[in-house]
């Protein structure tokens, strides 16, 4: 195969694709239109990524700073391979040791950050909300690494990509994404990419773990899994946090997994090509069974790690094309 | 003594429902006359209002104030000084402080410093329980003694269902009302806003209407029981507005209040987070919003209180979920109430009496009307001049006020306490 024809160092992008946020903090009124250009640019960048040399200079000069306030192996060294592949400068802060645990307030913490003139500002913070608070302060570009129980956009837009490149497309099919509906911000970006990509979504999950009135999202709620699951094209399991499975939403991982626990039996009513998604880490014999994560035929969970450096590299690409025209 | 006289004013009393133009007259403190062929005396001070309504001044019986403890959200005198501004002449303070206003240390520091500012009159609420945790009841007959003008947790509710009954009980004694925050507290627990679809959209935790709700019904149990007197503050649901509408026809001892975020935002004002519109309980459905105004209207509401909220910048220039609840509301009590005037939904007098002479009858305060021999507080607004509220010229030490930038009708021109000029714009 032929290298992609390279996306070069200039403002336009390839291809003719139109991008104009300076922000990535929510897929929420994202057009199909965004969405596809995030995409068919993240197609090229997983080519890149398979190349024995893996690093372009689009991004050469820039700097990225990776702001975790939550820990978060998985994506802070998704995003960081993805600066590096483009040529950036990437940062991280480990906030555990710096001055946010002396008391400095987060928005003191941004701005200090925002003076040294970094191009990004990837941040991932516990409480709802953090990432929109920075961005109306800062002039760089702040993209949302997963916001409290809000959203989690690249999250969504690697899901996307897995199911696209599998499926070679979203539209008509049918998702269930099962599981801790309540607290998951992945369900949430998933559930406004996914709806308006045209796909029928559904969340299944415990009434405790299902948020009130989701259906208003478009979405249909299933408190049966065999239910949820049935023609399913998708199946995406959530993480259940295990202090939420001790009494508090759930009495006990055992009765969690008896009923919402999906194993390759239950899986039997879903379509016969059904796909099985995750978005790490998981929960051995909590909400799934390792037999279904482990079939290679089935599961998505290692294309997902794969392209969610892709989708990474095309989010900062786009958002690096807006910056040079508001420079 | 001094002698001041209004003329050519519109003598605006809800209490009596008097509406005409003409003079009224002050001296030592106390109206003497008032009407419309009332003459200014010889030797008074004239004040022309010049067709301008004059009222009593607004009683407000919901007001937090940072003093003492948080000085730098809100001291007495900047929260005298906020009052003044906006037409209140009395104000009920919470006893949120710190330390809790559970003792009667704490009422003696208050009236020390209100008489030092020396503005608008300052009354103060006795905590409930000892520091208004929700437990064990404070001396609510030495507070009652020492002057509390009535009895609540402020920001916190009352829990416990026996604390609740064995309060509701106590305070029959002293004749004095317990003011409830009504929400359940555990059904309110780590909730951040509305429950619903946007809460869900957002990813914020939210307050069921039923911990209102629920609140409510087993209160109006216990008054029932009890026979106490009762008042449900800053109701914000639909169905709270009912449940006193009906123990009202029922005969029970209860009042409420409503404030005005309540009746002029919804949860749609948070939009990307905006915690300015963050209060508690949480701003509720446009549904709601409407119930609330038609209680106003009715009359099932009794009070607009500004449930004034100060709180600096540090505590609401953070993500959603830490932010401090609350709104400043001083000097915007009027013109926000006003909105409901403009746009027909109430009477002017009627709206009126519930920022003047409802809530001081409530409290048992002999104020909010016009009365020979009555004390001299009033205000004297311009119902239509149009205006734009400007959080960054309030009086009050802090800013956090949704309604910056909005257009509002009807502005404070003067507020007279004793009949001594305290506000002038």
């Amino acid at each position: 195969m032929n290298a992609p024809s390279a996306p070069n160092d200039e403002a336009s992008l390839p291809d003719g694709l139109v991008w104009n946020r300076r922000h990535m903090l929510g897929i929420e009124g994202w057009s199909a239109a965004e969405i596809t250009a995030v995409l068919d640019l993240s197609d090229r960048y997983v080519e890149q990524n398979r190349r024995a040399d893996k690093r372009s200079t689009e991004l050469r000069g820039r700097t990225i700073m990776n702001l975790f306030f939550e820990d978060s192996t998985r994506t802070r060294t998704s995003f960081e391979l993805a600066g590096k592949r483009l040529g950036a400068d990437v940062l991280n802060m480990s906030v555990g040791s710096s001055s946010v645990k002396k008391g400095e307030s987060l928005l003191d913490t941004a701005m200090t950050l925002n003076a040294m003139r970094p191009d990004f500002l990837v941040v991932r913070h516990a409480q709802s909300g953090a990432p929109k608070l920075l961005a109306d302060k800062v002039n760089c570009s702040v993209l949302n690494a997963g916001d409290g129980t809000h959203e989690h956009p690249t999250q969504a837009l690697l899901d996307a990509l897995s199911i696209r490149r599998r499926k070679g497309r979203l539209e008509g099919l049918t998702v269930a994404i099962c599981g801790d509906i309540l607290h998951s911000r992945v369900a949430r970006s998933n559930i406004h990419l996914l709806g308006t990509m045209g796909a029928h979504v559904r969340v299944v999950g415990p009434p405790t773990l299902i948020p009130s009135s989701i259906d208003r999202m478009g979405v249909e709620v299933f408190t049966d899994l065999d239910e949820g699951l049935k023609d399913a094209d998708i199946v995406m399991m959530l993480r259940l946090q295990s202090e939420r499975m001790n009494g508090k939403f759930v009495p006990s991982p055992r009765e969690y997994f008896r009923f919402h626990g999906l194993t390759s039996e239950r899986l039997k009513v879903a379509k016969p090509d059904a796909l099985i998604m995750h978005p790490g880490p998981m929960n051995r014999g909590v909400e799934i069974d390792s037999e279904v994560a482990d079939d290679i035929g089935r599961s998505l969970i290692l294309d997902q790690v794969e392209f969610g450096v892709a989708v990474r590299m095309a989010c900062l690409r786009l958002l690096a094309s807006t910056q040079k025209q508001s420079n | 003594m001094p002698l001041i006289a209004f003329t050519n004013a519109r003598l605006l009393d809800p209490a009596s429902q008097h509406d005409e133009t003409g003079t009224l007259v002050a001296e030592g403190g106390k109206i003497t006359a008032f009407g419309a062929g009332v003459a200014a005396p010889e030797g008074a001070q004239i004040v022309d209002c010049a067709g301008l309504c004059l009222a009593p001044g607004l009683v407000d019986m919901r007001v937090a104030v940072g003093e003492p403890g948080e000085e730098q959200r809100e001291t007495i005198l900047s929260a005298s000084r906020s009052a003044a501004a906006g037409g209140i002449t009395a104000f009920a303070m919470l006893p949120n402080t710190t330390p809790v206003i559970d003792g009667i240390a704490g009422l003696e520091f208050v009236a020390r410093r209100a008489r030092e500012a020396k503005l608008v009159k300052i009354f103060a609420y006795g905590a409930v329980t000892q520091g208004a945790a929700g437990r064990d009841l404070a001396e609510m007959g030495l507070l009652a003694e020492a002057g509390a003008i009535g009895f609540t947790d402020g920001t916190n509710a009352i829990g416990d269902a026996l604390t609740m009954r064995r309060a509701l009980s106590y305070a029959r004694a002293f004749g004095k009302v317990i003011v409830q925050h009504p929400e359940e507290p555990s059904l309110a627990a780590g909730g951040q806003m509305n429950e619903g679809e946007i809460s869900t959209r957002l990813g914020l935790s939210g307050i069921s209407r039923a911990a209102e709700i629920i609140m409510l019904e087993r209160d109006l149990r216990l008054v029932e029981l009890t026979g106490g007197r009762y008042h449900a503050a800053h109701l914000s649901t639909a169905e709270g507005v009912e449940l006193i509408r009906d123990a009202k026809s029922a005969g029970l001892p209860v009042t409420c209040d409503v404030a005005p975020p309540y009746f002029a935002l919804s949860e749609i004002d948070i939009g990307d987070y905006r915690t300015f519109a963050k209060l508690s309980p949480p701003l509720r459905t446009d549904d709601d919003r409407r119930a609330l105004i038609a209680g106003i209207a009715d009359g099932t509401i009794d009070a607009i209180a500004s449930d004034h909220a100060p709180q600096d910048q540090d505590a609401k220039r953070v993500p959603f979920a830490a932010a401090a609840p609350g709104v400043v509301g001083l000097e915007t009590l009027l013109p926000i109430a006003l909105e409901l005037y403009h746009k027909g939904a109430i009477g002017l007098l009627d709206l009126l009496a519930r920022m003047t002479f409802a809530p001081a009858k409530i409290l048992g305060l002999p104020l909010g009307q016009l009365k020979v021999d009555a004390a001299a507080d009033l205000v004297i607004f311009d119902l239509d001049r149009p205006w734009v509220i400007n959080a960054d010229a309030f009086r009050s030490k802090s800013k956090n006020s949704p309604f910056d930038k909005r257009p509002v009708a009807g502005a404070v021109v003067m507020t007279v306490v004793d009949g001594r000029i305290v506000h002038q714009s």
